[in-house]
């Protein structure tokens, strides 16, 4: 199946739970007599939802819209990067989970250097120099002209 | 009307907001140079910036400036490496590209600024009638035909998205509006649909969903497929000889002429933008050329590469109609604007330009103030400038990736923002490629919580939906939707009848 079908197929099944949290949508005693109820624009959206992802699921395949990929076979696949990618991927939720812990300085260098290397970047007196720079570039801006708080070190630090 | 333009000339020629436009214009040629990096994504990243820079005026005049520079940056790329960052540029390279590899990269690039310059200086004079017109007309709007409105602006992603694409740009902007349903809202006494994350009990961020969607994907292609950010041999090298002769200034003072009008009145609609107007100005040009310099179009033809140019720029500032005077999106660019703008508390829309004056004045003369800038800044600067196209993509990559998690992270202050950020970037990563279009998306979740409000301050008001056909106003509007909606669908059958009868036709001839 193309993958915009597929994806027609996702969205299908959204629709259908989002729906259903719409039409049993738990209304609050004094809701009861609202004009306009929580759920009345989700449960429109809903049916929209669903009626729109199976016209896209049965009318025939469009011609491939200009600067569109259209058929993602595994053929495209195989020449595209996904090791790279998920290796990216991957990092970013690093980053997102070890910011607070390890602090920002540390969490941002290490973010760049992880995602330089998985890239490929191997020239690492250049690259660490960078990074670090950067984090503590930023990190200035952040704190002290923007007003922001973040914190720099480890958690148990400070 | 004086007095506004005076207002706007105060507050946009302080010293402040004048290096707020110099500074956009700078940061968004620098970035909008990188390939894969439209405006859209430069601006996403630039919210939490402007946001924290705290007066509306000055954000918004430095947003604008970004959005010109990235416009003007976008074709820098397109010209000297064929590589368009944004959908607006592509009609460029094609005689831009051609030209840069005759040897003539300065001469284009020049070209290119000088066009960009008078397409949005008369986009500028144009926004400076128009506007304030059509802000005394909204004035008489109720929450009735604000709830149409918004109906009409997401009817008209419908309308102009592509061939075959309509279904596709009606459900992403249904689940926008289905991500705009969670959390809080206005109306209601408890968050909805949060199912039980706390984290999405304020709904989800706008600006992280202005990155994911926009910045992350791009991304993300360009370390998939690493032709995407190949560069071309142009770029390494000097560029010289910017002088334009006086028979090329007559040749294409004409098509700028046209194309800026044309350009501004394509922005004006919503729905339709940069893009569509840079493609249909280069179509009107080629068309209307004669013999021997039609010829030329797509080799390097100065005309060609005029036309694009001046229209998407022109269509740049068309785009600012809308959103200032309904405060409805036109763009997906200008559907960040508008988030940017709530989130700075403005409400856009026709109040705008009684209650806050000098944003609204201030925006519009600065923009042209940022062409200015533009102009005498860039055109000096492009041989330096098209040396930031030398930074290796290992490093371009990461750093790309760190400005959206930071992004996220400062506007929100919560590391589980960072992972819905990523979430969110891989699942439109993927629609991408699924051909999905996703700019109705945002428009989607930016309009949601404004159109369901405003229903229920009608169905309120009038007791019922009877307001639907009792009020003129909103009627025509949602006739209006409606139409939108069926348009595509009906051109195409036109088109298919037409194709039928004309192959009956010729089967008649034939005789079989």
């Amino acid at each position: 199946m193309a993958l915009d079908r597929l994806v027609a197929l996702v969205f299908l099944i959204v629709s259908l739970v989002y729906g259903y949290a719409a039409f049993t949508y738990p209304l609050l005693p004094f809701e009861r007599n609202m004009a306009v109820l929580p759920s009345t624009l989700p449960m429109a959206l809903s049916v929209l939802g669903v009626v729109l992802s199976v016209l896209i699921m049965v009318s025939p395949r469009p011609k491939v819209a200009e600067g569109g990929l259209g058929e993602i076979g595994l053929e495209t696949v195989r020449g595209f990067k996904l090791g790279q990618t998920l290796g990216l991927v991957a990092a970013m939720i690093a980053y997102a989970v070890l910011l607070r812990p390890i602090g920002f300085l540390a969490a941002t260098s290490l973010f760049i250097v992880v995602s330089a290397v998985a890239l490929g970047e191997r020239k690492f007196a250049v690259l660490v120099p960078i990074a670090v720079s950067t984090a503590v570039a930023i990190w200035y801006l952040v704190q002290e002209t923007l007003g922001i708080f973040l914190r720099p070190w480890p958690s148990f630090l400070s | 009307m004086f007095e506004g333009i005076l207002l706007g000339l105060s507050t946009a020629l302080s010293f402040k907001n004048l290096i707020m436009v110099m500074a956009g214009c700078l940061i968004g040629t620098f970035i909008g140079m990188l390939p894969g990096l439209g405006p859209m994504s430069i601006i996403a990243i630039m919210i939490p910036v402007a946001i924290n820079v705290g007066d509306p005026a000055a954000a918004l005049i430095m947003l604008a400036g970004v959005y010109y520079g990235a416009i003007f940056g976008g074709s820098t790329s397109s010209i000297l490496i064929n590589a368009p960052g944004v959908a607006g540029t592509v009609a460029t390279s094609f005689d831009g590209y051609p030209l840069a590899r005759k040897g003539q990269a300065g001469k284009a690039l020049a070209i290119a600024a000088i066009c960009s310059f008078a397409g949005g200086t008369v986009g500028a004079v144009l926004l400076f009638g128009f506007a304030p017109a059509l802000a005394t007309v909204a004035l008489l709007f109720h929450s009735a035909e604000y709830f149409a409105l918004m109906v009409v602006g997401l009817s008209a992603i419908a309308a102009f998205a592509g061939t075959g694409q309509v279904a596709k740009a009606l459900l992403m902007t249904v689940v926008g509006l289905m991500m705009a349903t969670v959390g809080e809202s206005a109306l209601f006494n408890a968050p909805r649909f949060t199912m039980g994350i706390q984290d999405l009990q304020s709904g989800f961020s706008f600006i992280t969903l202005a990155m994911a969607i926009f910045a992350l994907p791009e991304a993300f292609h360009m370390v998939l497929d690493p032709r995407r950010s190949k560069r071309g041999e142009a770029a390494g090298g000097e560029i010289k000889g910017l002088m334009i002769t006086k028979e090329e200034a007559k040749k294409i003072a004409p098509v700028v002429g046209r194309q800026s009008i044309q350009g501004f009145l394509i922005g004006v609609m919503p729905g339709a933008g940069a893009t569509i107007a840079s493609f249909l100005g280069y179509a009107v040009e080629r068309n209307i050329a004669k013999g021997e310099e039609q010829e030329e179009f797509g080799k390097g033809s100065i005309k060609g590469l005029a036309a694009p140019e001046t229209a998407n720029n022109a269509a740049c500032t068309g785009s600012f109609v809308p959103l200032l005077t309904l405060g409805i999106p036109g763009s997906g660019t200008t559907a960040i604007l508008l988030g940017a703008l709530i989130a700075l508390n403005v409400a856009p829309g026709p109040r705008l330009m009684i209650d806050r004056p000098e944003i609204f004045w201030a925006v519009i003369v600065s923009m042209y103030i940022g062409n200015l800038i533009l102009l005498i800044l860039n055109l000096p600067l492009i041989p330096y400038i098209a040396k930031v196209l030398a930074v290796p993509r290992n490093y371009l990559i990461p750093f790309i990736l760190f400005f959206t998690l930071m992004g996220s992270y400062i506007g929100q202050n919560n590391a589980t923002e960072l992972l819905i950020l990523v979430g969110l970037g891989v699942f439109a990563t993927i629609m991408r490629f699924a051909d999905y279009p996703l700019a109705p998306l945002l428009i989607g979740f930016i309009l949601g919580g404004m159109m369901e409000n405003n229903f229920a301050r009608a169905v309120n008001i009038t007791d019922g939906v009877s307001f639907m056909w009792e009020r003129p106003g909103t009627l025509l509007l949602l006739i209006i939707g409606v139409v939108l909606i069926f348009l595509p669908a009906w051109r195409r059958r036109r088109a298919f009848a037409r194709e039928r009868a004309l192959a009956r036709r010729r089967g008649v001839a034939d005789g079989s």
